[in-house]
């Protein structure tokens, strides 16, 4: 019995889109296979780096590319890997976050299933350029099947010289470490994922220190997304310029976005950012339009955490600043659509759920504040909504956002925030009429 | 003696990556829960005395991952997704479904011992939803058809 469905990519256009490049090859059963990835041109940029590249040049190039975090929080991967202090005598760390669990999100996962090697060539050149000599990835504990992946291609990696003492005649050393968690959303936080590598509950640091200061151990850590990664060896090979000549002009490059959802065509697209989200969603090579012929009523476009759009506002472009102006964000890229059978107050229920469950209960507002969310908002789903409910939910929001530690806090209030902005008549609906406006009843 | 002497190994060889002895917790626990099914105190007493790290940080840190179940499941532990994305596209209706097939309740575990039902949040499978993991393998793209198939396998090689 087959297991694992393959996810529909935009693979086949990758092949003739010159631009597009993280999903060249991933439609190739072979390209896990070190010598196929070889073929394909792999590991070229990082034996270019070991025999004619600077730690600061490495650096100088990613800052130019202006490739921005693809996780979610955006920040420049250059000026990041720049923080990591020249002088420190310490070990240095790079860490691949693929502790993917961001509702919506299932790219990071394409990546590893179908082109491991892609990700270790970027984590090499990424390591290399702050001067580490012990990398690790992070795997979601549930992903075993990624992890056997990662496993399989860093021995094949070994074997062939890229990784190990002497890389290359470089004199270099790499060693790579394959870890997997233990299911737990707050971990692809950074701080949160670095105290899970070191063996203790996954619970979010106070910064400053920031990792590239004291990180990992307490020692100098550079923390980066999967996509972020492997989008390094690229722009090695074909230079910043190029980089810089996909997208728009402040956010560059590609990006994958997870589609799901009430769409014909959920799936992964690597698309150049600035590509219009009704596009995605309408197009037939993408997303092919609201499933059941329904219309349209909400689209969450950058992962769980990021406020609703709603259908006269997604004639926007999909980029970083583009959608905040739009009043939201890119996050992720995990673009998630509602059809108008979608009652407003069940689906935040199950968002407010999963962000009560996944707090990590250091900070009261945060993990007081989505319990108190959960109640009072299943009590208004279930009809047991009282007058004064939505003031006192705008209310807790208010009271969680800016006052955590991490950004777990904000994420499950930003999007509660923005339901209740657009569809207030419908939460006051719910809490008048004791039953939704419109019932959710999806089949499988 | 729980854990076998290849998991002790395994549990060893990972130990001997890390930089620092307390990192190999996470992957002690996770081939602990793969050989076991569950954690629980013994577990964890054994793992202690492997790695070197006392036992109340190892229950510190395992009390705080929900994937590691802490009392015993069947012999197939059905984990649906109940996410957003998922319950789009009928995760509610699936969970009912296999509630109906199994002749329990979510949370429960079947009289025979074969299968426990429980539901979990997003496991990253948004753009093949609905889907389920049992055991260690994802079940995507779900149909009744589908389940009942998946079902009646697992039956079939218990």
């Amino acid at each position: 019995m087959t297991f694992y469905s393959p996810v529909i990519t935009n693979a086949k256009e990758a092949v003739d889109n010159e631009k597009l490049h993280l999903f060249k090859y991933v439609e190739d059963p072979d390209q896990p296979k070190v010598e196929t990835y070889e073929t394909h041109g792999g590991y070229r940029a990082w034996k270019k780096v070991l025999s004619t590249m600077s730690p600061t040049e490495v650096i100088e190039e990613v800052k130019k590319s202006g490739i921005r975090g693809r996780g979610g929080a955006g920040f420049p991967t250059g000026v990041k890997w720049g923080f990591v202090p020249k002088d420190s005598t310490k070990p240095r760390y790079l860490i691949c976050n693929a502790d993917e669990s961001e509702p919506g999100t299932c790219k990071d996962r394409v990546l590893m299933e179908r082109d491991p090697h892609g990700i270790i060539e970027g984590m090499a050149i990424g390591a290399y350029a702050i001067g580490c000599h012990l990398m690790f990835i992070y795997i979601r504990g549930e992903f075993g099947h990624c992890a056997e992946m990662m496993e399989k291609a860093k021995e094949e990696a070994y074997a062939r010289g890229h990784l190990g003492k002497n890389i290359h005649d470089s004199g270099y050393d790499l060693d790579m470490i394959v870890h997997t968690g233990g299911g737990a959303y707050i971990c692809g936080e950074e701080t949160s994922l670095l105290n899970s590598l070191e063996g203790e509950r996954g619970m979010s640091r106070i910064r400053p220190p920031f990792p590239a200061i004291a990180g990992l151990y307490a020692c100098p850590t550079i923390v980066n997304n999967v996509e972020s990664l492997a989008t390094v060896p690229h722009i090695i090979n074909r230079g910043a310029e190029w980089y810089r000549s996909l997208g728009t002009e402040k956010s560059s490059g590609t990006k994958i976005f997870s589609l799901s959802g009430h769409v014909n065509r959920p799936g992964n697209y690597e698309v150049e950012l600035g590509f219009s989200l009704k596009k995605l969603i309408y197009d037939p090579a993408y997303g092919n339009g609201i499933r059941g012929d329904r219309k349209l009523k909400g689209v969450i476009p950058g992962g769980s955490s990021t406020p609703f759009l709603t259908p006269d506002m997604i004639d926007v472009k999909l980029d970083y600043e583009s959608l905040v102006e739009a009043g939201s964000m890119l996050g992720s890229g995990a673009v998630i659509v509602f059809n108008e059978d979608t009652c407003i107050v069940w689906a935040i229920k199950k968002l407010i759920h999963f962000y009560r469950h996944e707090s990590c209960g250091k900070c009261t507002p945060c993990r007081e504040g989505t319990a108190w969310l959960e109640q009072i908002i299943s009590r208004i789903e279930a009809g047991l909504g009282r007058p004064g409910d939505i003031e006192k939910i705008e209310e807790i929001c208010e009271n969680i956002l800016g006052r955590t530690v991490c950004p777990l806090g904000d994420a499950a209030v930003m999007p509660i925030q923005s339901a209740i902005k657009h569809w207030r008549d419908e939460w006051q609906y719910h809490i008048d009429q004791k039953k939704c406006l419109v019932k959710s009843e999806f089949a499988f | 003696m729980i854990l076998t002497q290849e998991s002790v190994q395994r549990i060893k060889d990972k130990q001997a990556q890390y930089p620092q002895r307390k990192s190999a917790v996470l992957p002690a626990l996770t081939v602990a829960y793969r050989q076991v099914g569950h954690l629980n105190d013994d577990v964890y007493r054994e793992i202690s005395q492997i790695i070197g790290v006392p036992i109340l940080e190892i229950a510190e840190a395992a009390t705080f991952y929900t994937m590691f179940p802490k009392q015993p499941v069947g012999k197939y532990l059905i984990q649906v997704c109940h996410n957003i994305s998922c319950s789009l596209l009928g995760a509610d209706s699936l969970i009912a479904y296999l509630e109906d097939k199994l002749g329990i309740k979510k949370g429960d575990t079947t009289q025979d011992g074969l299968f426990t039902l429980i539901s979990v949040e997003c496991l990253g499978s948004c753009a093949t939803a609905p889907m389920m993991q049992i055991n260690h393998d994802y079940y995507e793209n779900l149909t009744p058809e589908k389940v009942d198939a998946i079902l009646q396998q697992l039956r079939s090689e218990a």
